[in-house]
């Protein structure tokens, strides 16, 4: 009897979901010429109607007894993550991909031009100095990042007294999104630092480093190993305090001292974490947005190769600019199809590096 | 002996001049948060003579209309929540789906959402934008400018990242467990709800910070979806158009960058040892 009622009902549910689900999808159809008239208000909560429909399809399924009610599960339970993670990413990074070959604007799309976007930049001063630029903060910024997260790390790990609240220090700025530290920074540079070198007589430093075009990009490096060295610092310390004290000890008697138990005992047993912590530096390097963004916006300009451009201008802030201060969308889609492809190339090789290291071990 | 104390000493000395450093940029936006403006630029170093003042650029900026510190609290706490809540519920489930099941399917699906962590935000922003905006005319579901719509897609570019860590975790919880309860005659979904879901306890911890303080400090989503002028404003949008409609008014900007810190500073100052173990644990994942 149960059995026939949930049945009877689950099915009625489906039904009136399905109906509604129609009508909505109908409604939105036609939509444009529906403003006036009797569909006009059902056309105006026409978003309300479709999630109604489909939430009653689910519940509909969802009680329907059957012996694959596991299968159903399965397909529920996947539902949301895989139809959010579809909307925004999937089909925005095939439209991407595609985009990029075509004279897209941002809205519509005339023609397929195949190439001609790229080429476009690859030739442009501009791109290829913001290309340049990343390269080098990249490769800077992993290596200042990561001596100083290490030598941090030895500190904290050593028997200093307050090592907890050291860590914590470190730490925290990791925690501050980079557009607040970023405004805080630039202040810094503009006020407080050319303030101390008044003060001290220091000629070099009495005028702010970001109005230098060649060495601005420095005051981001700064401002970002700042940010960033406490969190791969305690990736480390996590890394020795997993060292087994009996090998530290047995180190000791062998006459292991100072700076040779560090290079020859601690980094080789912890050369994993070294791997983890370079590659997770060189992508979030390269990636840099938020400190580009708040401290220098690319400024200031300087000349190259013949023409004006902006000196710190790294290749995610390029390709924001591009699209939205140069509104050359269909451009700014190649340029993010190269980064991607940059990326992703630097996952691969981590793949195999990671790889590589298992099958040694 | 001797030497070994001087090599404490130094190693102390050391310690708390790097601590001292990190924690100047902090010290500066405190001490020139009260300090008038023409101060600042003069000695932006020296202590204030008024302390008084803090309390009046903070009253100032609270109620300023570009901020509105009180309601881009509350807009970032509710994305914040709103999208945690949904990413741990869906990615568990999805997570849990994709490891009961050894078929093709599972698979391949896991495969791409894990090969998708390659994929960064500047490749899918401009047609993720166009897109919702045809999806919003369309059903008539609003994407952008609203909750519905950055939640949304909070849950879309976070279950990544989440679906991996769980994966590995769900991986190692014994099937046994679940079979028993399905004998006694439980449904798969109460033996979800009822059995998986609390065991995933310690790792959600770490799901929940990753993709807390990720959510709270992202401005580039928020800042395209929401519009830096938007009705709704998270804390880092508010910061931004702050300082875009008050150049070089140093007291108040660094006030509001006082402002924007202080929640999460505070959080830290209780939840320390969850927050750092769990940062460090998604990164070695």
């Amino acid at each position: 009897m149960i059995y026939m009622a949930k049945k009877k009902l689950s099915t009625v549910l489906a039904a009136i979901g399905i109906l509604v689900t129609i009508f909505a999808l109908w409604i939105s159809l036609q939509y444009r010429t529906l403003t006036s008239g009797f569909l006009a208000w059902p056309a105006s909560i026409r978003g309300v109607l479709l999630i109604t429909g489909i939430l009653f399809i689910i519940l509909g399924v969802y009680f329907y007894p059957t012996k694959k009610h596991r299968t159903i599960i399965n397909i529920l339970f996947l539902l949301p993550a895989v139809l959010a993670f579809t909307m925004t990413v999937i089909i925005p990074f095939i439209l991407g991909v595609f985009y990029s070959f075509t004279d897209w604007n941002g809205i519509t799309l005339n023609n397929f031009i195949g190439f001609e976007n790229y080429k476009d930049f690859f030739k442009s001063p501009e791109y290829i100095h913001s290309f340049m630029a990343t390269l080098i903060f990249t490769i800077l910024n992993m290596l200042l990042v990561n001596i100083i997260a290490f030598g941090l790390s030895l500190l904290v790990t050593s028997k200093i007294r307050g090592r907890n609240i050291y860590r914590a220090g470190f730490f925290i700025p990791n925690l501050i999104g980079g557009i607040v530290l970023g405004y805080i920074w630039q202040f810094i540079f503009n006020y407080v630092i050319t303030d101390i070198a008044a003060a001290m007589n220091i000629k070099s430093l009495s005028q702010s480093l970001l109005a230098l075009p060649d060495r601005a990009i420095l005051a981001i490096i700064i401002v970002s190993t700042w940010q960033y060295a406490g969190y791969i610092m305690m990736i480390y310390v996590t890394a020795i305090q997993g060292v087994p004290a009996s090998v530290i000890e047995a180190a000791k008697m062998d006459g292991a001292h100072g700076f040779k138990r560090i290079t020859k005992i601690i980094a080789p047993l912890i050369a994993n974490s070294f791997t983890i912590c370079i590659f997770l530096t060189l992508v979030n390097s390269f990636k840099q947005f938020d400190l580009n963004y708040a401290i220098t916006n690319g400024g200031p300009s300087k000349l190259f190769m013949g023409k004006a451009i902006h000196s710190t201008e790294l290749l995610a802030l390029n390709i924001y600019k591009t699209a939205f201060t140069r509104n050359d969308m269909a451009v700014a889609q190649a340029k993010a199809v190269v980064f991607f492809v940059l990326l992703a190339i630097v996952s691969l090789i981590q793949v195999y590096v990671s790889k590589k290291k298992e099958v040694e071990m | 002996m001797t030497v070994k104390r001087i090599r404490g000493v130094l190693l102390e000395l050391v310690s708390i001049l790097l601590f001292l450093l990190f924690l100047a940029p902090f010290f500066i936006v405190v001490v020139n948060s009260s300090k008038m403006n023409g101060d600042i630029i003069r000695d932006p170093i020296s202590f204030p003579l008024d302390w008084s003042l803090l309390w009046k650029h903070i009253q100032a900026v609270i109620h300023n209309p570009n901020m509105n510190y009180w309601k881009s609290f509350l807009d970032s706490a509710i994305i914040t929540v709103l999208s945690l809540t949904a990413i741990v519920l869906c990615s568990s489930m999805a997570a849990w789906v994709l490891v009961r099941n050894h078929k093709k399917w599972s698979t391949v699906i896991f495969m791409i959402f894990v090969a998708a962590m390659v994929i960064p935000f500047q490749v899918v922003m401009l047609p993720l934008l166009s897109w919702f905006r045809q999806v919003s005319n369309f059903s008539g579901i609003s994407f952008l400018s609203s909750y519905t719509g950055i939640v949304f897609a909070y849950i879309g570019f976070g279950s990544s990242m989440t679906i991996f860590i769980l994966h590995g975790f769900i991986k190692n919880i014994p099937y046994e467990l679940e079979e028993a309860a399905l004998i006694d005659g439980s449904s798969p979904e109460g033996v979800f709800f009822r059995i998986i879901l609390p065991l995933l306890k310690p790792v959600q911890m770490t799901v929940l910070i990753l993709n807390g303080i990720w959510i709270w400090n992202d401005f580039l989503l928020p800042s395209l979806m929401l519009g830096l002028n938007g009705k709704i404003k998270t804390l880092p949008l508010a910061v931004t158009s702050f300082v875009g409609s008050y150049v070089k008014q140093w007291d108040l900007i660094l006030t509001s960058t006082l402002l924007a810190m202080l929640p999460v500073v505070i959080l830290f100052l209780f939840a320390q040892k969850y927050i750092i173990k769990g940062m460090v644990e998604g990164a070695i994942k």
